[in-house]
């Protein structure tokens, strides 16, 4: 009996190793590759970095982010002034508080950043083809990881060191015209903005890097990238009603359909890294902001015991925004692992 | 004894319907300068392609320098230098500055970086130049950083695609005398070019390519002997001749019209006393004889004209 037994295990090992060897012959695991992928990425960074730090257009973008955002403060800084003494949180307002004709800090940054992220990006792969350096160094001892990931966080780096910049620049501005120095709270509040704003940098650099990936003409993925900018700056404010009206139409004798309708449209809203980052920015400089949502704040004005128009604690706070946070890192997160599986299928022949 | 650098089975790959490289067997071994012949997109690109591991074989085996190029690509590419076609390199970064990038990047030992450097430089003669951004270069400046960079990194195998096109005349001797001393130092070179005259002379082996197919493979020589039948080119003129008189003439292998009272004699020997013996014999009148070595492109026509026939 016992010899059959082993004959039958021996035969059933077998068995599962073929289905095993099948699955990872179809899926591509069956093919390890040998040594890091990272080899060569701290050369890669370094070179890409240098390279976005000097480039002309890197300058042009950060002189004009610079002067729209001491205009924006400066204004802003005039308006609230006079309310200096009456509000704990005055520091954050020279980032939200706008004063006709120029908008907020906040809204131009909303703006601009997503400008900024597409000159990093737009000809990252592509511009690689054009100059014929990519067979040349893909043909050096690294893999194709360490090249993408190597000049995303180049980016990154280039936009983080732009954005401090910026930050110290904008506080420096606020104590030597308010006359205060902030308080702890507020600069935490500060830096976390700042970090949501370098999040949602990302994004777009992933989206502009995913279009240098997808088109070979530089010119054309950076119009692409300045299409999906438009749209989400611009017209996805006005499509999400009526794609919300399509989605759960109003009936006007039923007052939850309204609520459905509202609903929606922030929903669809929220798709945009845009609406993102702009949310989380309100709720981290505004502290009294209670609920990033229509409805529930709608809700909030008439439960008893709630105290509106006073600010919320920090972690409070946090809570409110961690779901656009967590949005925004994650969508920057699937929009680069799009890019790499794109690059890795990429035919390295121009 | 030789060991192979480069041994491909029955490499094949496709991009969608169509065959790039089909079905290719070739073996390159240690120290010979080799030459992937043939015109615009007979698949010489592709096999270099698929012989760094840059991309992927549809099927078939391949092996370079005893790695394999998907698995193994960081062996592959730490010992195989690549100048590809019409090589790139970032413009507003100086020559030495692109060297020292790609040093990085193959992981040289910093201190042994600059010497390194400076030693390719003065042997491919752009020491003058190398604090300058390679946007102000040449194509042949271009073309002989590439090989400082092979020259730098110190590899055993160099592959250069078409690294002569686009040169004037006298950047492409310079350049051929610069592949000659990387061979002296035993490096092995692959060289791919569709201008078959020019390199007849710098390759110890030739494969010839067609259509994804390696036709002929072989020494030039041999190459010749086998499918033109000899090596010496006659050329004749003659008014009112009939080249079926040639039939029979030792020597004589071929004879191929080439326009009006025009013939060219493939020949094994110098038959031009025979030939013109001939042609006064026959009562026709002699206008011109000469005489020539035979040449890769007639290998070339000569041989795909033959299969083309066959087919």
């Amino acid at each position: 009996m016992q010899p059959e037994l082993e004959a039958k295990k021996a035969e059933a090992k077998s068995w599962l190793a073929s289905i095993k060897d099948g699955f990872d012959g179809f899926t591509g695991r069956g093919v390890t590759r040998e040594g890091s992928p990272w080899t060569g990425m701290g050369a890669v960074v370094e070179r890409e970095f240098n390279d976005n730090l000097t480039s002309v257009r890197m300058r042009l973008l950060q002189a004009l982010v610079f002067v729209t955002g001491f205009a924006a403060a400066y204004s802003a800084i005039g308006q609230i002034k006079d309310v200096v003494g009456e509000d704990p949180f005055v520091f954050l307002k020279i980032f939200t508080v706008s004063k006709d004709p120029l908008p907020s800090f906040l809204a131009f940054l909303g703006f601009l950043i997503p400008i900024v992220s597409i000159t990093l990006g737009f000809d990252a792969v592509n511009g690689e083809f054009n100059r014929r350096t990519m067979s040349r160094i893909l043909a050096q001892p690294i893999y194709r990881d360490a090249l993408l990931v190597g000049k995303f966080l180049a980016g990154i780096a280039t936009l983080a060191v732009f954005l401090v910049a910026l930050w110290l620049f904008m506080m420096g501005l606020g104590i030597l015209l308010i006359g205060l120095p902030p308080s702890f709270e507020e600069i935490v509040r500060g830096l976390l903005f700042l970090a949501a704003a370098i999040a949602y940098g990302g994004v777009w650099l992933a989206i502009a890097i995913l279009f240098s990936i997808f088109f070979r003409s530089p010119a054309t993925s950076a119009l692409a990238s300045l299409s999906m900018w438009l749209l989400f700056a611009v017209f996805w404010q006005m499509l999400a009603p009526m794609i919300a009206g399509i989605w759960s139409p109003i009936d006007p004798f039923d007052p939850r359909t309204q609520l459905a309708f509202i609903e929606a449209q922030e929903a669809i809203n929220r798709l945009s890294p845009n609406t993102l980052f702009a949310e989380t920015a309100v709720a981290m400089l505004s502290p009294n902001t209670r609920s990033l949502s229509l409805v529930a704040n709608f809700m909030l004005s008439r439960t008893p015991g709630a105290l509106m128009g006073t600010p919320l604690p920090l972690s409070q706070s946090l809570l409110l925004i961690w779901p656009q946070l967590t949005g925004l890192i994650a969508s920057l997160v699937l929009l680069f692992t799009l890019a790499y599986v794109a690059f890795q299928r990429q035919e390295v022949r121009a | 004894m030789t060991i192979p650098v480069i041994e491909a089975k029955a490499l094949t790959k496709r991009y969608g319907s169509q065959i790039a490289v089909d079905r290719l067997d070739l073996t390159i071994d240690k120290g010979e300068v080799f030459g992937l012949l043939g015109p615009n997109g007979a698949g010489k690109t592709t096999t270099i392609l698929m012989i760094l591991g840059l991309t992927e074989p549809t099927s078939g085996s391949i092996s370079t320098v005893g790695f394999d190029p998907l698995r193994q690509p960081l062996d592959v590419k730490r010992r195989v230098g690549y100048l590809p076609d019409s090589v790139g390199f970032y413009d507003n970064m100086t020559g030495r500055d692109n060297l020292r990038y790609t040093a990085r990047l193959g992981g040289i030992p910093r201190i042994a970086v600059d010497s390194r450097i400076t030693t390719a430089l003065e042997r491919v003669g752009l020491v003058a130049a190398a604090e300058r951004p390679v946007g102000t270069y040449s194509r042949g400046m271009r073309q002989r950083l590439g090989i400082a960079e092979i020259i730098m990194r110190r590899v055993d195998v160099a592959i250069l695609d078409e690294p002569t096109n686009g040169l004037d005349p006298q950047s492409t001797q310079e350049f051929l005398e610069l592949i000659r001393s990387l061979k002296s130092e035993g490096m092995t070179v692959i060289l791919s070019s569709h201008l078959l005259d020019l390199v007849q002379n710098m390759c110890d082996r030739v494969a010839l390519f067609s259509n994804g197919k390696i036709g002929v493979m072989g020494r030039v020589d041999e190459l010749m002997r086998n499918v033109l039948g000899g090596t010496t080119v006659v050329q004749l003129e003659a008014a009112g001749f009939d080249p079926a008189r040639l039939d029979g003439l030792a020597g004589v292998e071929r004879v191929t019209p080439l326009g009006e009272n025009r013939w060219r004699i493939d020949a094994t020997r110098d038959v031009r006393g025979d030939v013109a013996k001939r042609v006064v014999e026959a009562g026709a009148e002699l206008r011109g004889i000469s005489i020539g070595m035979a040449t890769l492109q007639d290998v070339y026509s000569k041989y795909f004209e033959g299969v083309r026939h066959a087919a």
